[in-house]
């Protein structure tokens, strides 16, 4: 009866319209996420679909990059090989949904820590990685030295994200009138920026050293000293699995610790041998019992080191190239440094 | 009676100049571009600036235009400042473009699989193919796709899908998107004109639903929202989402444009089937459907192509396509900024598709309905 078929066919794609109606179900995680990576044999990690710097896909396809590197690290730790992540792209608007639903494992795509998402989105946020914050860049000949100086500005800024919300808070609370030029794409905004279009471009000023890198005379342009917001970036676990959490923070900070102690990707099979301070001992697993107690292996943190270097190797390798600054991420121990290792004991 | 006269002896005229010739080049242009003063102004301003534009687009892109260079060291075309293109860029990208983050020594898989597709395209135009075997090619040159994408036989190494990019993936969306809806989508046209008030009513409420909201909105709805309602440890392939959604979105759209042909039947058509004792289906699939479809072919070529275009939708739920992966290839700082050469060879692929579409329903169109002229 091929009417029958008609309708099934109808049918099932109401049934599929219907269940868009349905209230949603909050994934759980039933299993360990650790015991999981380790059968299934890789790390799913969740990165932008292409942000220079951060995660970006080379001329051979080849992911790069400062949240790259969190994921080959995190692999590197818990399976021993960092080659061993599938990428999945996400925008900004599917990110939520690919971790909660249990699409990928971590999310390390630049995403600002808030309150609002650690608590009601369910999830956790492991550590702040990066710490960026909202400026502007001028053209150099303007002369301007403060960002409160651009009143009656026009200002280029993207839509969407809280970047023109944050503009216009701040412009409210400091009195500050401004016409903002909105523009959705990145090239646009920029070329809008740079054809005079507006007197100053807002961003997070990660976003800002890299176009400011990029621009034929660097010198032309001026980052304005004042940030207006915090943008702590982090890489995002689910609720409910502690262990899983755990390992994600403490590779952050194996990271930095590592580049505290002075230990890099070349020099780490020589300090486990060699090194005879006792926390680096302990951190690479030649004594105590930190691996087990993540419930990965005694020299985990070599394994990493090994992948990706400390953070400072991190950081060069990705973000110094495209002008940004060590700046709050340099390490506590240099002045204005806010990136800092709990003891490994 | 009378004589026959001779008439005054005709004086020798002067030879004329042959009349303006009313044919050829010459006299098509006379009567076109310079039938009047005004007339002949307006081509001289267009010619010039045509060919001012002209040249400055042959200057930029060929003259001046930088081919490659060393080690994305970019500076050189930089240096231009916009006098001549950095096809670098494609130089330098063209194979993520062509096949995003796929695995870079594997990408012979994918360039096979777009030449399958083209083929396929190929013989499924040819009249002569035109038989019950087409449809175990298409089985067949589809399974093959699916095993060179996905490799992990035959010492293939496994590529999951979400390495896969670039043009397959246009080609796959658009492929299965309109070789899925377009069945569908005949189905729905005649539910729509059923007698039947439960089917009816179904088709009308999914052509409305569908047509109400815009393609974006049923892909985030596929990728943001369908997940969170599977249960727990199971997850859709991404890709296989946003197919689904193009397939839906597509056969409402195609839905309309059968049913207009099935409109424009006349009544008699109908009449006489039923006359000769033919079956609902007999009646449908020998006497309406044909003529029917054959009255909407630039209509449905015409979604065709919009729904070829419209796979680059995909780019908001993070499926690198053709125009996404060209996007993201302009993301590396070294390449910020040449834009304009990427989108230049982004369209450069859509329109060879398109405008093969166009010719060949031109063409298909004459040959079809020549019974009726």
């Amino acid at each position: 009866m091929p009417l029958r078929h008609l309708s099934k066919a109808v049918g099932a794609a109401v049934l599929l319209g219907g269940l868009a109606l349905s209230a949603p179900v909050q994934a759980q995680t039933p299993t360990s996420m650790l015991d999981t990576i380790r059968s299934r044999g890789n790390l799913i990690c969740g990165v932008n679909t292409g942000l220079a710097g951060f995660a970006q896909p080379d001329s051979q396809g080849v992911w790069r990059g400062f949240d790259v590197d969190y994921c080959r690290a995190i692999a590197a730790a818990i399976l021993g090989d960092g080659t061993k992540v599938r990428y999945v792209p996400l925008t900004a608007q599917s990110r939520f949904t690919a971790l909660q639903s249990g699409e990928v494992d971590v999310l390390v795509r630049n995403t600002t820590w808030t309150l609002s998402r650690d608590t009601s989105l369910g999830f956790d946020f492991a550590g702040i990685t990066f710490y960026d914050g909202q400026g502007f860049m001028v053209k150099a000949s303007l002369g301007l030295t403060s960002a409160r100086e651009l009143n009656g500005a026009t200002i280029c800024v993207q839509p969407g994200t809280t970047t023109e919300q944050n503009l216009t808070d701040w412009a409210r609370s400091n009195r500050i009138e401004f016409r903002p030029v909105v523009i959705e794409r990145i090239e646009e905004v920029v070329g809008a920026y740079t054809s005079n279009r507006c007197d100053a471009y807002t961003t997070d000023v990660s976003g800002l050293a890299a176009t400011r890198a990029v621009q034929p005379r660097p010198a032309d342009h001026v980052i304005l000293p004042d940030v207006i917001s915090k943008e702590p970036l982090g890489p995002l676990v689910r609720h409910g699995d502690q262990r899983f959490a755990d390992i994600v923070r403490w590779t952050h900070f194996a990271l930095l610790g590592a580049e505290e102690f002075g230990l890099t990707a070349a020099n780490v099979d020589q300090a486990a041998a060699s090194d005879p301070r006792p926390e680096v001992q302990r951190m690479l697993g030649k004594n105590g019992e930190l691996g087990q107690m993540l419930g990965l292996q005694p020299n985990w943190v070599v394994s990493v080191l090994k992948t990706t270097g400390n953070y400072g190797e991190v950081f060069a390798r990705n973000l110094t190239p495209i002008g940004i600054q060590r700046g709050p991420n340099a390490l506590w121990t240099t002045p204005g440094g806010l990136q800092y290792s709990p003891p490994f004991r | 009676m009378s004589d026959i006269t001779a008439g005054p002896v005709p004086t020798p005229t002067a030879s004329r100049r042959a009349p303006i010739s009313t044919t050829g080049p010459w006299a098509w242009a006379r009567a076109n571009l310079f039938s009047g003063w005004a007339s002949t102004a307006v081509t001289l301003l267009l010619a010039y600036f045509i060919i001012t534009w002209a040249l400055g687009f042959i200057d930029w892109a060929f003259v001046n235009a930088i081919w490659s260079v060393p080690n994305n060291q970019t500076q050189a075309c930089r240096d231009l400042k916009g006098v001549g293109a950095c096809w670098a860029v494609i130089t330098e990208k063209h194979r993520f473009i062509l096949f995003g983050t796929y695995p870079y020594e594997e990408q012979w898989r994918p360039l096979l699989v777009c030449l399958l597709f083209i083929g396929l395209y190929i013989v499924s135009a040819m009249r002569r193919f035109w038989r019950a075997e087409l449809g175990l090619i298409w089985i067949v040159t589809l399974a093959v796709i699916g095993v060179l994408m996905w490799g992990g036989v035959l010492s293939m190494s496994f590529v999951p899908q979400e390495r896969w990019g670039g043009l397959p993936i246009t080609l796959i969306l658009s492929t299965f998107g309109i070789a899925f809806a377009f069945p569908l989508s005949i189905l729905v046209a005649l539910g729509r004109r059923s007698k039947m008030p439960a089917i009816k009513m179904i088709c009308i409420v999914y052509v409305e639903l569908i047509r109400g909201v815009p393609l974006i909105s049923l892909l985030f709805m596929a990728s943001v929202m369908f997940p969170l309602f599977l249960p727990d440890g199971m997850n859709i392939d991404k890709l296989l989402r946003a197919q689904v959604a193009i397939i839906l979105f597509a056969a409402a759209y195609l839905a309309e444009v059968v049913r207009a042909g099935l409109q424009a039947l006349p009544k008699g058509q109908y009449e006489a089937a039923d006359a000769m004792g033919l079956s609902y289906w007999q009646k449908t699939g020998l006497i309406v459907l044909p003529q029917a479809l054959r009255t909407v072919i630039p209509p449905l070529v015409n979604t065709f192509i919009g729904f070829f275009k419209d796979t680059s939708l995909v780019l908001i739920i993070g499926i690198f396509d053709l125009l996404t992966a060209g996007k993201t290839a302009i993301v590396e700082p070294a390449w910020q900024g040449f834009g304009v050469e990427v989108y230049i060879f982004i369209a450069l692929i859509y329109f060879c598709f398109c405008f093969a579409m166009s010719r060949y329903s031109q063409s298909l169109e004459a040959t079809l309905n020549n019974r009726r002229r």
